[in-house]
């Protein structure tokens, strides 16, 4: 896909995604649309995948650790064809597949996440038996910031250095915020990438928006032949919307019909070569 | 010989293992505890060690286990129940992760230790969350015979291993099923159900309760959840009085799952025989037994009591 196409399938996401949580009077916007360049690089370009199969063996892995975002990744699920686009409408109805958190009964989510600090650990192991089996996929994790409290994190750090898992590359989604505030003030997990360095990573920092460095970075994964491959991917809460961004209030914020016919003007409003291009 | 399921357990997943590469056993600075070393040794690449790090355990194990492997998480019962119970929910249970949760040295194995290295809670939380299989083996024979079923059985299993010598309760005719009770001894006046290693204690007080002409009836469960309600209520039905014997908290383990079944379907007189709610005094996991009448005399005297209620009970 050419990076213009990708731009506009930043556009279309976010679109969607504002569309979902308006509709489901619910959802996490602020995270979801900080995460959205990183998930359509990856969907659109990275990841290796048959929508048509998929538990199809020689797949690569994708983890959304902070489930929370899971409104862009059902979006982008949808428009792979994992699953029907018109179920996107039933996001939070009852009785939908599409929970407010990932579960595996959604086609092409691996595992049930929501809960931090869970997704890295069960990234190691899948990137772990790829490796014991001489198997060729990879394994992505996307992180957030805040998540990075969560001392199982670290724990799965250490072990997928310990066993030199190439294989395994993790993004994380650095908006800077949390629900209840700034990241460094809540708790500070800074300096990052000395941390993950020293816990024997191999780290870069991008712009989480640039979708050529974004591209460019994923696709020189190992960055070193047997370390875990780390992304430090700088975004914006709630980017794209002028009124949210850097905005911790939007973190589960819904909004009002005001608010959302505002906001989708903003995002119709702009090219691609404005935001996220 | 008798010897501890924990090694039963290992001796017959190396066997397995070799025929099987599905089979990884993971283990968290456990290794000495489950007595893997053999099988580290032998099978380097089916064994993952992953350090002090219960939650990292469980979460590279239900990972594996996406990826079609067949992970037995192998950890102290105390730190796996309560370390790492959030990832069993979510990466194992709620996510379908075929992992096989070994709780080694499980209830008050550890005996002297104290409180942090007990398991009394375990089943608590275990049976309280959906799709996971609780599983107690008794002796060295339902020990290995389930470890063999447990390869390709479907969804994810906890199962609690005790540290000391097991003392046997089957022949060599037994064949364990999961879900399956077993009744060990015949008797109309009243039934002792118990579980895991106090199934040989269950089964001595039936004997000296007989010696005592007291016709008592034992049945030995191998599997918490799902439990099997039928042979529990025909005991219930045919004995009129149940006593539950169990190395957990009296809370939340057999017995209260025995008392919410008798409320629903008709009650008879029952006592919940495990460890009071309350900091264990010190001792080994006999003297502990002994201490809160969990050997055979103590269970003696339990039933014993609970006829007297029987007899003067009017439900």
């Amino acid at each position: 896909m050419t990076l213009t196409e990708l731009a506009q399938k930043t556009l279309e996401t976010r679109r969607e995604v504002l569309r979902l949580i308006y509709r489901a009077g619910a959802g996490h916007i602020g995270g979801a649309l900080s995460a959205v360049d990183l998930l359509v690089v990856l969907f659109y370009d990275v990841l290796n995948y048959r929508p048509e199969e998929p538990a199809w063996p020689m797949r690569d892995r994708f983890i959304l650790s902070k489930g929370h975002s899971c409104e862009g990744y059902y979006v982008i699920l949808a428009d792979r064809g994992f699953f029907p686009r018109e179920e996107l409408a039933s996001f939070m109805k009852y009785q939908s597949r599409l929970m407010g958190h990932p579960h595996p009964k959604v086609p092409g989510v691996e595992v049930a996440t929501g809960s931090l600090g869970h997704g890295l650990s069960v990234a190691t192991g899948m990137a772990l038996a790829g490796k014991r089996d001489q198997l060729p996929y990879r394994v992505y994790c996307l992180l957030g910031d805040g998540e990075l409290a969560e001392g199982s994190i670290w724990e799965a750090a250490i072990a997928a250095a310990h066993y030199g898992l190439d294989n395994l590359v993790c993004l994380i989604d650095c908006n800077g915020l949390q629900i209840s505030g700034p990241t460094q003030q809540v708790m500070n997990t800074q300096p990052l990438a000395a941390k993950w360095e020293a816990f024997g990573w191999e780290v870069r920092e991008i712009d989480g928006h640039d979708l050529q460095q974004i591209r460019q970075n994923l696709n020189q994964v190992p960055f070193t032949v047997g370390r875990p491959s780390l992304v430090i991917a700088r975004t914006v809460k709630g980017k794209g919307i002028s009124f949210m961004e850097n905005d911790f209030h939007w973190h589960h914020k819904v909004p009002s019909r005001e608010e959302y016919e505002r906001a989708m003007k903003e995002l119709e409003g702009v090219g691609p070569s404005e935001i996220g291009a | 010989m008798d010897r501890p399921n924990r090694r039963v357990f290992t001796e017959t997943l190396l066997t397995l293992a070799k025929n099987d590469r599905r089979i990884i056993a993971l283990a968290s600075d456990s290794r000495g505890s489950a007595t893997l070393n053999e099988f580290a040794a032998e099978l380097p690449e089916q064994f993952v060690e992953v350090g002090i790090a219960e939650q990292n355990l469980v979460g590279i194990a239900a990972g594996m286990a996406k990826c079609g492997k067949v992970p037995f998480a192998c950890s102290p019962a105390c730190f796996l129940s309560m370390r790492s119970i959030e990832q069993i929910k979510t990466d194992v249970a709620y996510s379908g992760a075929n992992v096989r949760l070994i709780g080694i040295s499980g209830g008050v194995s550890y005996g002297a230790l104290g409180s942090t290295h007990h398991s009394l809670q375990d089943l608590a939380v275990m049976q309280a969350i959906p799709g996971i299989t609780v599983i107690l083996p008794a002796d060295n024979r339902e020990t290995a015979m389930l470890t063999r079923q447990l390869v390709d059985y479907p969804g994810p299993v906890y199962m609690r291993l005790g540290r000391e010598a097991a003392p046997r309760v089957y022949d060599d005719n037994y064949r364990p099923a999961i879900g399956k009770g077993t009744l060990l001894l015949s008797g109309e006046d009243m039934t002792i159900v118990a579980m895991g290693e106090l199934v040989r204690s269950a089964l001595d007080a039936g004997y000296l309760l007989r010696q005592a002409g007291i016709s008592c009836r034992v049945v030995a469960l191998n599997t918490l959840k799902p439990l099997d309600t039928e042979i529990l209520l025909t005991a219930a039905r045919e004995t009129g009085a149940l006593l539950t014997v169990e190395e957990h908290s009296i809370y939340g383990g057999l017995g209260s799952r025995v008392a919410q079944l008798l409320g629903e379907c008709g009650p008879v007189p029952l006592t919940v025989a495990g460890f009071p709610d309350e900091p264990l005094v010190t001792g080994n996991q006999e003297e502990l037994f002994r201490h809160y009448g969990l050997d055979a005399a103590g269970l003696v005297e339990k039933a014993k009591e609970l006829l007297r209620r029987k007899q003067t009970t009017r439900l």
